[in-house]
């Protein structure tokens, strides 16, 4: 398990407009494709450098590919990061404003404190 | 010696530059509200008449990121570009380049360090909505110089709440002595009861309108005493999950010194998060001081 990792998926799709487009029309394409190749890479470091053991559980890589974001709070993800990049990848498909983001929170209706530890 | 010429702060509602341009069908029902206190607010510090900005905030998973995360980090460049995609995507921030004040970044840095905190520093720091968003509101052309300080208030393990209002302190007293004859502003933001990503975001309040009534009952009446018995890592998950951004409000109590009134405070109520706005002058609290004790 890997929060970390997780996160850092999170953090890297949503800083890039291009990975943002990808990672929304093909979610399991994608995560594969970032697990193999970039999932290694430390951040301002040469590609020869990279770490050689970051690997998602099989639940993370199936809720990244399943664009299931419950299940994403569940594993502890980073809430901050996971709101900001599933508005961007779904706040369009709303006509309403904020209707995305209340059915995010209705959701996650079910939670109720404490919530999953986001420690990392 | 430099003078505090104000001392602010406020939330940091990234939705207000939007809504504040909106017009026709697009423009909500709240904006000319929200206009209208925030000119009121603004001229708080333009009444001030500062010649550099201390910018307090928090890097919202910006740049600095979990390989390598600061606790207290101080900027220390020529320039900072600002804003970024994903600001400008979500809530059409514009990008935004401002000036740096070397001489102080570098003066706080090391006497910083040398008052007990191990500040990180920063000489490339692109600048965020927690930085620009007071900037929009307070200082629109954003002609100052500026001295960004950033916390880490979103990646555990966190500083605990009396180390922010330490820092606080630590650098009211700094900017005091800092050998200039120049007029320095401390504006800080953080949050007051908020839930990101969880499932009390985005409703027609704040997530816990009690707690919003306590902190801004403790932030104007300068009540770093209660608020700091009352708040700690574990208690400030209980309003919102995104509630240790108060902890900025705590340094900023510590700016304005244990105890001080704020001299001008206003706050909004909207949906998802209450809006606040505090400003202190320690000039004239110095004033009132020296005449009373003449008396």
């Amino acid at each position: 398990m890997s929060k970390y990792l997780l996160d850092k998926f999170l953090f890297t799709v949503d800083r890039d407009p291009e990975l943002v487009e990808r990672y929304r029309e093909d979610p399991a394409g994608t995560v594969a494709w970032w697990e193999a190749e970039q999932a290694g890479l430390i951040l301002n470091c040469h590609g020869q450098e990279r770490s050689t053991w970051p690997a998602f559980s099989d639940v993370e890589r199936d809720a990244l590919a399943t664009h299931d974001y419950p299940a994403l709070f569940e594993l502890g993800a980073h809430n901050f990061l996971l709101l900001t990049l599933f508005i961007a990848l779904f706040e369009r498909d709303y006509a309403e404003p904020l209707a995305f983001q209340r059915e995010f929170a209705a959701r996650l209706s079910h939670w109720s404190l404490p919530y999953p530890d986001i420690s990392t | 010696m430099a003078t505090v010429a104000a001392v602010i702060a406020s939330t940091h509602h990234p939705f207000y530059y939007k809504a504040s341009n909106a017009t026709g069908a697009d423009r909500p029902p709240f904006a000319d509200e929200w206009v209208a206190k925030i000119a009121a607010f603004r001229e708080t510090l333009t009444a001030a008449r500062p010649d550099v900005l201390v910018m307090v905030g928090s890097d919202h998973f910006h740049q600095l990121w979990l390989d390598n995360m600061p606790q207290f980090l101080i900027g220390k460049a020529p320039f900072y570009d600002a804003n970024w995609y994903n600001e400008e995507r979500e809530f059409g921030l514009p990008r935004m380049f401002l000036r740096g004040d070397e001489d102080l970044s570098a003066y706080l840095l090391r006497q910083g360090i040398d008052s007990g905190f191990d500040l990180a520093f920063s000489n490339e720091l692109r600048i965020d909505h927690s930085i620009t968003c007071p900037l929009i509101t307070l200082r629109p052309e954003a002609d100052l110089p500026i001295v960004p300080v950033y916390t880490n208030i979103f990646a555990p393990p966190l500083p605990q709440p009396g180390r922010f209002a330490e820092l606080g302190r630590t650098i009211r007293r700094l900017v005091e002595a800092w050998p200039s004859d120049k007029r320095v502003a401390i504006i800080g933001t953080g949050h007051l009861s908020l839930e990101l990503g969880g499932p009390r975001q985005f409703g027609p309040h704040g997530p816990d309108p009690e707690f919003d009534r306590k902190a801004v009952s403790w932030i104007a009446s300068g009540d770093l005493e209660s608020a700091l018995a009352e708040v700690s890592l574990d208690s400030l998950w209980l309003p919102g999950n995104a509630t240790h951004g108060f902890m900025d409000f705590l340094l900023m109590m510590g700016v304005a010194g244990d105890g001080n009134k704020a001299d001008y405070s206003d706050s909004l109520d909207l949906f998802h998060t209450m809006e606040a706005y505090f400003t202190w002058y320690p000039e004239a609290t110095a004033e009132a001081d020296q005449v009373r004790r003449t008396q």
